[in-house]
């Protein structure tokens, strides 16, 4: 099997351990990535609050390169670039006049004849059905799944699972064993590019996240935005210190799970990259901790 | 030879304003077969229809063309004019001088000219008509209702009131519909029940109405007064006749598990049933579903306890055909369901209700019998939050509409919740109150001001489950768009109103348009509320629209009306522009091949097949036939002929064309 890839410019960077981590599990699955030839940036936060004509024009350069490459579908891991790609293909397919624009300002016919495939959509790909990988080591814990908001918005355009309460990463973790947990703050922003700007804001929203996480036993945030994990992982401090309480859950791409899994070493999959270190809370028997958190409520109820 | 009369008029300035009218009647004088021309300041008043009139006697007129205004205005005001003066109707036309040329062209030389055009065209089409005559259709003076909701009651009795029989046909086990379900009803609070069941009652019994529940339309065939209907009666498992609704048998019956369809989901039923005690008929069905003698094949305890042996576990459905004359379709409404809102956790957990189901909670024969007790542990809930336009009025969800009765009924669950709960606390957040009624806007500010519900302006983003409590949070937009967050300990959803599922397939089996949410379609958004397009079937309650109890009942009686109307004659007068298919002398019968093209494009099913025998009874030729009451004269047929046997009365072949020619 064959997919055509974009990595982006986090995969390369700052989300180094989700391209490393996605390599290894699609070569596991014998699934082959080839790279657009020649991409560019996708424009990203700053061209469409800059320049909408620049914002389409970046997509429907490489959505032309991805066409001319003669690829069906491109996976997008980055779910900005993801929705970035959506957008642009979405207007220029709607769009006519726009697209003979952008056409020649990309010196290409865009066509925009590729199917998109956020990193949930490729793992599902890449592990699904008729998978030839296999759970060695199930990743027995409880997981919050975090969407983010590029993943599932506009719902109109990116046409992926319910906007509202997605579903698609927690059937993923349940089938690597884990026990992804019903919580609200699926979709709730983390802050997003703020990061640098507004660092503030970032801890407060992600702390939001986290608390909640935590509050309902996770073990885990899975994410799949390399943006929510910088916020989620990289500003642990600044949110630790708005906050002012500790957090010691991991957060970890959905790759990275689904790569424990399959049996594949936390060095592979780049875990130590992460800035909060991937430790899970030692278990003597299964769902030990859950009692232990509910213990004072029902030893409560059975003296009445 | 042709003699045509043609007249043209001025209507005031609206022809004569732009059109010289004389020049006109001047020049169709010189028409050939035109033997009359004149005009007149208004030749639709009595003056001008006299002079109509007399020249046909006087000059022995054999066609009429009036240059006027369209067609749809005043054909029928000279055709009459024609036939009073002893001229076939069809012998006259109209050449549209107005809408066509004269109020949509600059005043000119050019504007005239086209005027002189238009009545040429008509001269040489009317010089090729033939007297054609009103097709006669009876009327079965049996009307069919579909759904017995109020609605529908309502329909049914009026109609049969008037005299006429009328069919019922409900689908589920009893009569009622929603309404049944409702505790109480805005803006007076009278108990739904209460004056529902009278009603239905009234049904039963009548002599005139015919009632057949767990019952479903299969077919429709035919046209206005002559439909034939095929109805299912699907196997009700109890001989109606026998039963005497004692009710031993669904007390004896071991399935007591299964969720209630009447009580929304909030109580439980037996697989031997009757929805609810004031059912009409009071005799019980048996789920087969949950049946255990259809499961397993062994159980039959309600057939051994049955003293009248009513119990019928091998009954069949059956099909009945009945003939009737018109249709009303009143099959109701249903509410959007839990996989629409996964951000309010309506189906995940079980203390987020709908509107229905609050009603039921609230309802004295209610499964808590009328006390507000949450459903996951029984509970009184101290606070509500109560949640209007969930799903109407939201694009997102593929609703754009409002479903009507939300606000009205909103408020009153926050009004009978805080009677029965006196210390509760209910939120209600809403986008606009929409009361336009009879004591709805009062209504509503009484469970404001004197009921205490506090009213927020703003939508709730998500509800979530923390230690024990909903939480809702949403926004206040009178406050600056506050976001607000309230624990709740029951929420309540007005869910929008939408179709009933298979209102698309009962439109189909009807023929009758329905719009892009599966709402049948009213002929004239104002002029004809309760007609559709296809003559004979009248739309009456929440099947067309969303509507409130006073608003379904006027529609339904409206339909009456229209029904009763109908029946008010034993024959139909149709006019007779219609295909027919030609006959010639022997040995050729008909240029038709009987290769029914024809049959398969006839949008109305009006192609039939007509054998032509010899004197011996051998059959000698199959031709295609019309049939005059179904056909709508669309000349679909006329296209496709290929032997160009079939031709459209008063719209001929040989007409169109010579109205080009004339050109």
């Amino acid at each position: 099997m064959k997919l055509g890839y974009f990595p982006g410019c986090s995969l390369l960077g700052s989300a180094r351990e989700l391209e490393e981590s996605l390599m290894l599990v699609a070569k596991k699955a014998g699934m082959e990535l080839t790279t657009i030839p020649d991409w560019n940036c996708c424009g990203s936060t700053a061209a469409h609050n800059l320049n909408h004509l620049l914002s389409v024009s970046l997509p429907a350069r490489i959505l032309a390169l991805a066409d001319k490459a003669g690829m069906k579908e491109v996976l997008v891991p980055c779910s900005a670039c993801y929705n970035r790609l959506a957008m642009a293909q979405y207007e220029l397919l709607e769009n006519p006049d726009l697209k003979k624009e952008v056409s020649e300002i990309i010196e290409m016919d865009f066509e925009g004849t590729a199917k998109l495939l956020n990193v949930v959509e490729g793992m599902e790909k890449i592990f699904g059905e008729d998978s030839v990988l296999k759970v060695e080591k199930p990743f027995e814990h409880k997981v919050a799944c975090y969407y983010g908001c590029l993943l599932v918005r506009p719902a109109k355009v990116l046409k992926f699972d319910r906007p509202e309460d997605p579903q698609s990463m927690d059937r993923l973790m349940k089938k690597i064993g884990a026990d992804p947990i019903d919580w609200p703050d699926k979709v709730e922003c983390c802050g997003a590019g703020l990061s640098v700007s507004r660092t503030d804001l970032v801890a407060k929203l992600s702390g939001k996240i986290l608390e909640s996480a935590v509050k309902r036993g996770a073990e885990a945030i899975i994410v799949a935005c390399p943006m929510c994990h910088s916020n989620l992982d990289m500003r642990r401090e600044n949110i630790e210190k708005a906050a002012g309480k500790k957090y010691s859950i991991p957060v970890l791409y959905l790759t990275e799970a689904i790569g424990l899994a399959l049996g594949l070493s936390e060095k592979e999959l780049g875990l130590h990259r992460h800035l909060v270190p991937v430790v899970f809370p030692i278990r003597e028997k299964k769902a030990e901790p859950e009692k232990a958190e509910s213990a004072e409520e029902s030893a409560g109820a059975v003296e009445e | 030879m042709a003699r045509i009369g043609v007249f043209i008029c001025h209507c005031g300035e609206n022809i004569a304003g732009t059109v010289d009218v004389f020049k006109v009647a001047e020049a169709a004088g010189k028409f050939p077969g035109v033997v009359h021309s004149v005009e007149y300041k208004y030749m639709c008043s009595d003056p001008g229809q006299t002079m109509i009139k007399d020249a046909i006697k006087e000059k022995k007129l054999t066609g009429v063309v009036v240059a006027a205004c369209s067609p749809r205005m005043h054909e029928p005001t000279f055709r009459r004019a024609c036939a009073e003066a002893g001229l076939n109707p069809f012998l006259c036309e109209m050449a549209n001088i107005r809408e066509h040329c004269s109020w949509v062209h600059e005043k000119g030389e050019a504007t005239t000219q086209k005027a002189i055009e238009l009545i040429r065209i008509m001269v040489e089409k009317v010089k090729r008509n033939k007297p054609l005559y009103s097709i006669k259709v009876p009327v079965t003076k049996t009307a069919l209702v579909l759904g017995g909701g109020i609605a529908g009651i309502q329909a049914a009795l009026d109609i049969a009131n008037a005299g006429h029989q009328v069919i019922l046909v409900e689908r589920s086990p009893s009569i009622g519909g929603h309404m049944l379900q409702l505790s109480e009803t805005f803006p007076t609070l009278d108990c739904s029940q209460c004056i529902l069941t009278p009603r239905m009652v009234e049904v039963a019994q009548h002599p005139k109405i015919t009632l057949y529940t767990y019952s479903e339309l299969e077919s429709l065939d035919g046209f206005i007064g002559n439909f034939k209907a095929r109805i299912r009666r699907k196997a009700r498992g109890v001989d109606e006749k026998l039963c005497t609704g004692c009710g031993v048998c669904i007390q004896k019956c071991p399935q007591k598990k299964i969720p209630s369809e009447f009580d929304a989901g909030m109580g439980k039923r037996t697989a031997i049933y009757v929805p609810c005690p004031q059912s009409v008929p009071n005799q019980p069905v048996i789920d087969r579903e949950h049946c255990t003698y259809y499961i397993k094949g062994k159980c039959k305890i309600c057939e051994k306890f049955c003293e009248r042996k009513a119990i019928r576990l091998d009954q069949q459905d059956e099909i009945i055909e009945v003939n009737v004359g018109a249709v009303v379709a009143a099959t109701g409404f249903d509410i959007l369901h839990s996989k629409d809102f996964p951000e309010y956790g309506y189906g995940k957990y079980p203390d987020v209700i709908d509107g229905l189901q609050f009603e039921r909670l609230a309802s004295a024969s209610g499964p808590t019998l009328g006390a507000i007790k949450r459903p996951s542990d029984g509970k009184e809930p101290e606070t509500v939050v109560f949640i209007a336009c969930a799903g109407s009025r939201d694009d997102a969800k593929g609703i754009p509409y409002c479903s009507k009765i939300c606000c009205m009924y909103t408020a009153k669950h926050a009004m009978l919740y805080k009677h029965k709960v006196h210390n509760g606390k209910a939120y209600v957040f809403y986008m606009d109150i929409r009361a336009g009624g009879k004591n709805y806007e009062e209504f509503v500010r009484r469970a404001i001001e004197e009921d205490g519900a506090v009213y927020l302006r703003g939508r709730v983003s998500r509800i979530y489950e923390e230690d024990g409590k909903l939480i809702v949070k949403g926004v206040d937009t009178l406050l600056g768009a506050q976001p607000v967050e309230i624990k709740a300990d029951m929420v309540v959803l007005a869910t929008a109103i939408v179709a009933n599922q298979d209102a698309e397939s009962l439109a189909q089996k009807l023929r009758v348009s329905y719009d892009p949410y599966h709402f049948l379609s009213e002929a004239h958004p104002k002029l004809r509320p309760v007609e559709t397009n296809t003559a004979g079937i009248f739309l009456a309650g929440a099947c067309q629209a969303p509507k409130d109890i006073p608003e379904a009942v006027a529609q339904a009686s409206g339909a009456a009306a229209k029904v009763a109307g109908l029946f008010s004659s034993s024959e139909l007068s149709r006019e007779p522009v219609i295909a027919v298919v030609n006959r010639l002398p022997p040995p050729v019968f008909s240029t038709c091949t009987g290769c029914f093209l024809c049959e398969k494009a006839c949008p109305y099913q009006a192609i039939e097949r007509e054998e032509i025998k010899d004197r011996k009874g051998n059959v000698i030729k199959v031709v295609a036939k019309v049939n005059p009451g179904l056909c709508q004269g669309c000349g679909t047929c006329v296209a496709l002929c290929r032997v160009k046997a079939i031709d459209l009365q008063g719209f001929t072949n040989e007409q169109v064309y010579c109205e080009l020619m004339a050109l």
